[in-house]
């Protein structure tokens, strides 16, 4: 055999993903030692994925990570041998470890520096096992380097131009960076400021460079970005004392790690000025989705049955005979079994389970718990749950933000809960599962419960609510979705910091998802998310409006007919409802939310739509209703720009272009002061005054 | 008829490094993450080479180079194992369990080819 030469470079990614894994093993296996520190099958479990990476990292070179976790390996391998003793200090190094590790990989990935840390960190796991290998009998000295060093960052901080228009206040941000540590410098760079013709009044040209001494990690620097890291670019970098002072081009992108990330992310400034990673989100494991061959055998299956079919259709109208047309329902048929499952198919290769948001927990859980000296025990159920690979990584914030408020504003403090007869340990459960097309997660603490009165009398403050307007519990518990709206006496450096239940909201409503609560006074809360499996295909009703086709998510129509004259009936001039078993239902006329002419505006000669969301019911009227399909939705916001009330757009068999209702935005518009349409562009005017 | 090589690692990386470094010297490759999967792909195959790392889940190398060489069908077949432990004990019990030849990792592909060639498999 002549000469073969292997080329690694393809392989690269896999290590990158399986590293990643590995991490993720470790990190579980790691907080399992706590609980049970003699269990050997875990030691087993951490030790072989510190030395999958180890062995795999030498192959492709990647020095930095080899040695590292050849250190790593060796406590774990003393610590199996039980030649080192698992104490709260292996405990924290080994962590530490994990952390270092993941910036190494991410490092290697991106071609950055190494972080910080990892000298440190190394030296430590390094003086575990020299410390063990001395005599017997002599006692083990404590390992005298800390894990963290006063050093010098610098923070970088550019907010795009939207940033205040999104109610985000910047210098609320540089406080919180300010608060981890001591601040040396402070730089603002004006230099994107236009001239006075130029300049919009609401956008904001600003950026700022903090350089300071700090103990915090990058990524404990960074969580003050958490919430605005798609409205910002920001850097943490370690400061060269010697580094010239360069300032931001807003107009180039900075690095910014996305604070999902933060944890595991030491951000890196590129030292020489050479280009940024185009992509300012982190790219962690987002390019690849590893996918079973028999999947992908199996999509090579279908396709090669649907060019069948697509032969025996051309075949009967080609060869008109008596049977051409059975033989061509037959196809047709055969073409639709095969491509309605080829999509299934497609879409299932885009799912992933839930655990690896809910993976990153645990460890949170542990950090904050021990922080502010609560005892938590969280509960995982149905990690194994699928969803979209898209959403799984939109969905880290606002669960993280969820665990921290249940922990942080939940939990009692151990002795309050004993003098309530609870156990001094807290439950935080997160319990995830299918529900019809649905995925839900709720996640629900122990703790203390929302206090109606508490919430009330802060929203009458903000006047948001007037004191004798009369509220139900739920609609009082809704305010803590409002903006600005936080019921802790103090505002804690934990969770809250101004923006919160809120942007959850949000979040999650970008995900077309939406949020329930439900609580209960001295027992606790929770949190319920209801989010679609997918967002690239919706389940739809058409229905006609004039000369337009409209789409309405299937999920959330319950039912339609034709009302009778009487059944409609105006309330307070401006609005319609209609009567439904009791319930008035407010009646929409699309035709004119939509701003379309030729429609039917007798409700009695057309139809009502009902379609509830949030626990709101809507009657839509609608000319005529013309089917139910999968749509495919195109983005308005990327093709157009978002429009509220609307989800997107899509694509009609006959080539027309249809849009689809966002029934949950119009539930969330106050329907007593809707008002019309004038302008096609402004589709709900939000003109609310409670 | 091409060879057929079987690849045992729970590192996807190492399994793919490995598969293509076998594919590129024509051999036809089967892998497993772990020594039980690899019992039950080796069933009936008529194998030309195995290669194995030790560390795994669920059934460790050791435990799988025993039972595979019980197999009457896969008394000869030459097994080569992947290790980083450089203590010769470990060494030493995998010769003892059938283990033809071992590489040390990490390694590159075309070390591994250079040592197929010469094994002269």
């Amino acid at each position: 055999m002549g000469e073969i030469h292997i080329d690694l470079d393809g392989l690269l990614d896999t290590f990158f993903e399986e590293a990643e894994e590995h991490l993720n093993t470790f990190e579980t296996g790691l907080l399992e030692l706590e609980a049970t520190p003699e269990d050997h099958e875990v030691i087993g479990r951490i030790f072989r994925a510190a030395h999958s990476i180890k062995g795999a990292s030498g192959t492709f070179g990647l020095g930095d990570i080899t040695s590292f976790t050849h250190a790593l390996e060796t406590v774990l391998d003393r610590l199996r041998a039980r030649e080192i003793a698992y104490s709260a200090d292996v405990a924290r190094a080994l962590l530490a470890s994990v952390d270092v590790l993941r910036g190494l990989v991410r490092a290697a990935r991106e071609g950055a520096t190494a972080p910080p840390e990892a000298v440190p960190v190394r030296a430590l796991l390094e003086q575990f096992y020299r410390t063990a290998a001395a005599p017997k009998g002599e006692t083990v000295a404590q390992p005298a380097i800390s894990l963290q060093v006063g050093r010098k960052v610098r923070v970088r901080f550019a907010p795009k131009p939207d940033f205040m228009c999104r109610g985000m206040d910047p210098l609320a941000i540089l406080r919180d960076v300010a608060d981890c540590g001591e601040v040396e410098s402070r730089t603002v760079d004006a230099s994107a400021v236009p001239s006075l013709d130029d300049l919009d009044p609401e956008s904001f040209y600003l950026s700022f460079v903090l350089v300071m001494r700090t103990e915090r990690t990058d990524a404990e620097i960074a969580e003050a970005f958490a919430f605005v890291d798609d409205l910002c670019t920001f850097a943490i970098e370690a400061e060269n004392d010697e580094a010239p002072q360069e300032l931001i081009e807003p107009d180039a992108p900075v690095v910014g790690a996305a604070a999902g990330d933060a944890r595991s992310a030491p951000t890196t400034f590129p030292k020489d000025g050479a280009s940024p990673p185009k992509d300012a989100k982190t790219p962690a494991a987002a390019s690849t989705i590893r996918v079973a061959t028999e999947k992908v055998d199996k999509l090579l299956d279908l396709v090669s049955e649907i060019v069948i079919a697509q032969a025996m259709i051309v075949d009967a109208t080609r060869a008109p005979g008596p049977d051409a047309e059975t033989r061509l329902n037959d196809a047709l048929q055969a073409l639709d079994r095969h491509t309605r499952e080829l999509q299934e198919r497609v879409m299932s290769i885009r799912m992933v389970p839930l655990a690896s948001v809910f993976g990153r927990l645990p460890r949170m859980v542990r950090d904050l718990a021990g922080t502010i000296g609560k005892k938590v025990q969280l509960v995982v159920e149905g990690e194994g749950t699928e969803i979209d690979k898209s959403m799984v990584e939109q969905l880290a914030d606002p669960l993280t933000h969820l665990v921290r408020n249940a922990i942080d504003h939940g939990l009692e403090f151990p002795e309050q809960r004993a003098e309530q007869g609870k156990p001094a340990e807290g439950t935080v459960r997160i319990r995830a599962f299918h529900q019809g097309g649905n995925v839900v997660i709720e996640v629900g603490d122990d703790g203390k419960g929302l206090d109606s009165k508490q919430i009330r009398a802060k929203a009458e403050r903000l006047g948001l609510v007037s004191p004798d307007e009369v509220l139900t519990d739920e609609q009082i518990h809704e305010f803590i979705f409002h903006a600005g709206f936080s019921t802790a006496a103090k505002v804690s450096d934990v969770s809250g910091r101004g923006v919160g239940m809120d942007v959850v909201k949000r979040n999650v409503e970008a995900l077309k998802g939406s949020l329930s609560l439900s609580t209960e006074m001295g027992h606790g809360t929770q949190v319920r998310l209801r989010l679609p499996l997918t967002l690239a295909i919706v389940d739809g009703l058409a229905v006609r409006v004039g000369a337009q086709t409209f789409v309405v998510p299937l999920l959330s129509v319950l039912e339609s007919f034709r009302p009778t004259p009487s059944q409609v009936r105006a309330v307070l001039g401006a609005s319609e409802v209609i009567d439904i078993r009791g319930t008035s239902v407010p009646v929409i006329r699309l035709h004119e939310l939509l701003d379309e002419p030729n429609a039917e505006r007798d409700p009695s000669r057309a139809l009502l739509c009902i379609v509830e969301a949030n626990g709101t019911s809507l009657a839509l009227l609608v000319d005529d209703v013309i089917g139910q399909a999968q749509f495919v939705v195109k983005s308005l916001e990327v093709n157009y720009r978002k429009v509220p009330s609307l989800m997107g757009a899509t694509i009609l068999g006959d080539g027309r272009v249809a849009m689809i209702i966002d029934v949950q935005s119009l539930a969330r518009t106050d329907h007593r002061s809707r008002a019309l349409a004038t302008d096609s562009e402004v589709l709900i005017p939000v003109s609310e005054v409670a | 008829m091409s060879k057929v090589a079987l690849v045992v690692d729970d590192s996807m990386v190492i399994r793919k490094m490995v598969t293509m470094a076998l594919k590129a010297m024509s051999f036809e490759v089967l892998d497993a993450p772990d020594g039980r999967r690899a019992l039950e792909v080796a069933k009936g195959q008529n194998l030309a080479l195995v290669i194995t790392d030790l560390n795994m889940p669920v059934m460790t190398g050791l435990e799988f180079i025993h039972e595979f060489r019980a197999d009457a069908d896969h008394k000869f077949t030459p097994i080569l194992f992947l290790t980083t432990e450089t203590d010769e004990a470990m060494r030493n019990e995998a010769r003892s369990a059938g283990a033809t030849a071992w590489i040390v990792k990490p390694f590159h592909p075309d070390k591994l080819i250079a040592v197929i060639q010469k094994l002269g498999i």
